[in-house]
């Protein structure tokens, strides 16, 4: 496992881009991705436009391929500095990424990148595991997550299988317009 | 040039109500824009907005089978200013205790005098219990321990339980 303290250790990546966040309605965002070979250049390149694109968008902590238009099973993540998060395994690229197994539900409100009007209360596993590969090396990962880090995998993962949060919202009255902060 | 109307469906409940007024509002090249619908009390309530090109008696005139029927329902116009969503901090208000005059009014005073706005606000009797719980909006610069704890005395002032939660959403 490419763990050091815990945290994920990427392999190096070419210089990343910053790529155009879709928003829905769109097509790229409600079809599942494909699997991809995780080390196939396009692939790597687009691992590091991810954390690069992630990196520049305030407030956001993950990032799936079809949020940048790429219908590709690969999304970034990095919850290191939130409030929220209890285990964080760092800066990170998944690729072929999937649920093993997830326990005990919490309800939380959510907001996307890719949904710019709106806030909803969604229910989430708040213990998780998930098994991925690293780009480039292909190396498997098989991480425990728990709390807000569990939360915003599942919620890169449903991009990854078509879905935004308005897919699971916990009922009628739990979307809320998103308000401005100054 | 289409305007924005508000209209209101209130009264007894039946399959197709939503149906009908949606029919109506489409056949005259309307689009439904925001809505809130519940029952309250097991009764049918609405409040919709509207844009559309046609005035609010020709939208009333289409809605009168259903007031023939029973149903209540206004339809206005609405200021063509743009609404603003307000700015500010997200938090949410929930309150249950025994049920008894002036919960509501004593606690929203105090968000409104904080310069809160609510945003989305539900109360419910159920046996024995009354319940509210609300959207609230405040100013970043709310000291919001204080209010916190104004609402926390009135709350006891009426025998009731009440609490400010934040409500502010995580960008995933
Ligand atoms: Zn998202």
């Amino acid at each position: 496992m490419p763990l050091l303290d815990g945290r994920i250790v990427m392999p190096p990546l070419p210089e990343g881009r910053v790529l155009p966040v879709i928003t829905a309605p769109a097509d790229v965002l409600s079809t599942a991705c494909v699997e991809v070979d995780p080390a196939a250049p396009d692939v790597v390149q687009l691992a590091a436009d991810l954390i690069v694109t992630q990196r520049v968008s305030p407030g956001c902590v993950g990032l799936a391929a079809n949020q940048v238009g790429i219908g590709w099973r690969v999304f970034s993540l990095d919850v290191t500095h939130h409030p929220k998060a209890r285990t964080t395994h760092g800066e990170y690229v998944l690729v072929n990424a999937r649920i093993e197994s997830s326990s005990r539900n919490e309800k939380s409100r959510e907001g996307c990148m890719s949904v710019p009007d709106f806030t909803g209360d969604v229910k989430r596993a708040s213990r998780i595991v998930v098994r991925g590969f690293l780009p480039v090396t292909g190396e498997e990962v098989v991480l425990e997550a728990d709390a807000f880090e569990a939360r915003a995998l599942q919620h890169e993962l449903d991009h990854l299988d078509g879905f935004v949060f308005l897919d699971r919202v916990a009922g009628a009255h739990a979307v809320y317009p998103r308000q401005t902060y100054l | 040039m289409t305007h924005s109307l508000a209209v209101t469906v209130l009264g007894h409940d039946r399959p197709g109500i939503i149906a009908d007024v949606t029919g109506v509002l489409a056949g005259l090249g309307g689009n439904l824009e925001d809505s809130s619908m519940t029952l309250l009390r097991g009764h049918f309530a609405w409040t919709l907005v509207v844009a559309v090109a046609a005035d609010a008696s020709v939208v009333s005139d289409r809605l009168a089978h259903l007031m023939a029927e029973g149903l209540v329902v206004s339809v206005l116009p609405l200021p063509d200013d743009d609404a603003t969503a307000p700015e500010g901090s997200a938090w949410l208000l929930s309150v249950h205790g025994a049920d008894r005059p002036g919960i509501v009014s004593g606690l929203t005073r105090l968000v409104a005098e904080a310069g809160g706005t609510i945003t989305d606000l539900t109360t419910r009797l159920g046996t024995g219990i009354y319940l509210l719980v609300a959207e609230v909006s405040l100013p970043r610069e709310t000291d919001v321990e204080a209010l916190s704890a104004r609402i926390a005395a009135a709350a006891e002032g009426l025998g009731v339980r009440a609490t400010l939660t934040p409500a502010e959403s995580d960008v995933l």
